[in-house]
């Protein structure tokens, strides 16, 4: 965001208009977003949440992304952010599915409802076409009152016309009853966007003006909810049978047998693409070929002229943990292509709407630790970055679910760019020791999620989520979001990396590095029977988890040795950047605990490990 | 009877959900008392999966437990 531009993300300058892309999940904001947003395009997070808003300029305009809500009221963060950027819209570009108009219409005659000037466009018509779902385009721009434009947007098909509409956005028809009852409140609450939100019974809305929330909500979403059956009856002629070859596939992915084998199919899939491939074939040419073969050597001797290498300053540039050698090489060489990879495979799952079906797969397995089938998606997540994982725990529904999640991901669950060296440290001992490897984290797993979900108070909510149509994922759609997603992480990471190795380095030159293994010998040595060089792979595992794991590579281990050291980094606590999400997510108090235990439970189990097979 | 009772490919209309909150999430997805939904795939233990229309949507045990319908036939 601009610095001449307030804190608020949907802030306009004088004369520019805010125009706002609303719609339900994967109806493909996303894509009219970046087809009219061009270069101008920056992704920043919501004011006082960790809510991103895509923003960028459309002409004189500003344009912005919501995130996807199946209404505009306040059941999670997310629709409190959308909420919140719909009240500053000046036109809204209202994206809907054609395939699911009665889902998606609710919103559409609520942003009516709210009077803002409206397009809508009616996105997926070609997909609509395939499955002889006939909608009258006309009858249903005169019900609604707004233009409505056929689209296809991942064709490129309508992006034009929907932009040649917006001169003729026009406010929607409102449902008579609900605009009456929006108008008496009218001499209180100044826009009428918010008056509706007051009907509603928003509270955050009702206390910005000073007003009681009226207790309307349930009354105005039946007729809300009956207008748009009837719509949908008079427009939309749908045909009995869809059973279709996706339905096939969707259906499969919740079969106990089949979708158990696909889940095992995705995982290996991931396993070869970012433990095989990424991990092993690309990081080995990127870290050793590019890296340290040549840019290392490059950087000595150019700087080795003017800084030494033996000095402390040339130490800190070029020496062993050195500002331009291991820390560019780490970030370029193994961070990088790890998340980029990461970020394909979750793409890849994410637009192919598997996801939601694992976490209807798997929610009979989440009930028994306390939590329900949506945590597995930040929990996948977390196996990306703990602190993206940590931040996605606010999809739960309770505090009781978002701490157990939490502490799961904070314990057991270790970051792509970590479980990339794992794998490359576990593809070298084989097999059988893989497997132990593996059970003691899922053991841990277990133990930790059944022993939360018995100590913590209350009952977690039920799962109630919307599965979207199983999707050939579009390479350009899974190539443009992994360059956004890995674009920030890396923006977001390369600091802690950064400020890591200098740490380290310091305490290099100063001696404290060789206090620092002294002091916690008797825990490396003795009671994990790892060299007491690995305590350095510990300090720097707080600083960043896979920069410990890195760390490690760097050892000569025995295959056992390699076991515990991996489970002790992986059990590890979180490093810096997770630890301050941990904080400022969960609280002090719960964080502390988090923290703690995870010194005691890592240091525990690696030991316990060590003493019965080295 | 209840939500969780129906088998995979039957048909019902949904005629109590006695939670707000509940009732509430459902009507945004589209279904209100009086609904008709068929029921997609059940899973051991695990959620039931209701055809709505062209969507599909998948609901915890619990919550199924909670939602009365009455069958066809």
């Amino acid at each position: 965001m601009s610095p001449s531009c307030c804190s608020n993300a949907a802030c306009t300058e004088a004369g520019q208009r805010n125009i706002v892309l609303v719609g339900n999940p994967n109806v493909g904001k996303s894509i009219f977003f970046s087809a009219w947003s061009g270069v101008y395009a920056d992704v920043s997070n919501f004011p006082g949440t960790t809510v991103e808003i895509s923003r960028g300029k459309i002409g004189e305009d500003v344009l912005l992304d919501t995130p996807g809500v199946y209404g505009v009221s306040s059941f999670n963060d997310e629709e409190r952010v959308a909420r919140d950027v719909i009240l500053t819209a000046d036109l809204v570009v209202n994206v809907i599915d054609a395939t699911h108009l009665e889902r998606d219409l609710f919103l559409t005659l609520q942003l009516a409802d709210m009077g803002i000037p409206m397009v809508v466009a009616l996105n997926f018509c070609d997909e609509a076409e395939n499955l002889d779902i006939r909608i009258d385009t006309k009858g249903l721009e005169e019900r609604l009152g707004v233009p409505v434009v056929s689209t296809s947007a991942v064709k490129n098909h309508g992006l034009k016309e929907v932009f040649a509409a917006l001169a003729l956005a026009r406010p929607g028809l409102s449902h008579p009853e609900i605009d009456q009852a929006v108008t008496n409140l009218l001499d209180r609450i100044d826009t009428r966007p918010e008056a509706l939100m007051v009907l509603e019974g928003d509270e955050v809305v009702a206390e910005r003006h000073g007003v009681t929330p009226e207790n309307d909500r349930e009354r105005v979403y039946l007729l809300r909810r009956q207008r748009a059956n009837d719509i949908v009856g008079a427009t939309v002629n749908r045909p009995e049978k869809t059973a279709r070859f996706r339905d096939l596939l969707g259906r499969l992915c919740l079969h106990p047998t089949s979708g158990l084998l696909i889940l095992s199919a995705v995982l290996w899939g991931c396993y070869q693409l970012i433990g095989v491939w990424v991990a092993g074939d690309i990081v080995g040419l990127t870290e050793e070929a590019i890296m340290q073969g040549h840019w290392e050597p490059w950087i000595r001797g150019l700087v080795n002229p003017l800084v030494p290498e033996s000095s402390v300053f040339g130490q800190i540039l070029i020496g062993e943990f050195g500002l331009l050698t291991m820390t560019i090489t780490y970030l370029l060489g193994l961070l990088l292509p790890l998340v980029v990879g990461f970020y394909v495979a979750l793409s890849l799952l994410e637009d192919s709407g598997y996801l939601p079906r694992l976490a209807t797969f798997v929610d009979r397995l989440m009930t028994s630790i306390g939590l329900n089938g949506r945590a597995i998606i930040p929990v996948i997540l977390g196996f990306g970055c703990v602190q993206l994982g940590t931040i996605t725990t606010r999809i739960l529904g309770c505090k009781r679910e978002r701490t157990i999640a939490t502490a799961i991901l904070n314990f057991v669950v270790p970051c792509s760019a970590q479980i990339g060296v794992i794998a490359g440290m576990l593809a070298a001992v084989g097999f059988m020791l893989s497997m132990t490897y593996v059970a003691v984290i899922f053991t841990c797993l277990a133990v930790l999620g059944t022993v939360l979900n018995k100590v913590i108070p209350g009952q977690s909510s039920a799962l109630l989520i919307d599965l979207p149509p199983m999707r050939l994922p579009r390479p350009t759609n899974v190539l443009r979001k992994t360059a956004i997603r890995s674009f920030f992480f890396m923006k977001e990471a390369y600091i802690w990396f950064f400020a890591g190795s200098l740490g380290v380095s310091l305490l290099q030159v100063s001696g404290g590095l060789k206090a620092w293994q002294n002091l916690v010998a008797p825990l490396t040595e003795g009671w994990l029977h790892l060299p007491k060089e690995a305590a350095t792979a510990f300090v720097m595992g707080m600083v960043r988890r896979d920069f410990g794991a890195a760390g490690l590579t760097d050892l000569t281990l025995s295959p056992w040795q390699v076991v515990v050291s991996l489970v002790v980094i992986t059990l590890f606590v979180p490093c810096i950047a997770s630890l301050m999400i941990l904080f400022k997510e969960r609280g002090f108090k719960e964080a502390t605990t988090v923290w703690l235990g995870a010194w005691v439970l890592a240091f525990s189990v690696g030991g316990l490990l060590a003493q019965i097979v080295l | 009877m209840s939500l969780n009772e129906l088998k995979r490919g039957q048909s019902a209309t949904i005629t109590n959900v006695p939670d707000e909150n509940l009732r509430i999430q459902l009507l945004r997805f589209g279904i209100i008392n009086g609904s008709q939904v068929s029921c997609h795939c059940k899973l051991p233990f695990g959620p039931v999966v209701l055809k709505y229309g062209g969507q599909e949507i998948a609901l915890g045990r619990e919550i199924a437990r909670q939602v009365t319908i009455k069958t066809a036939y």
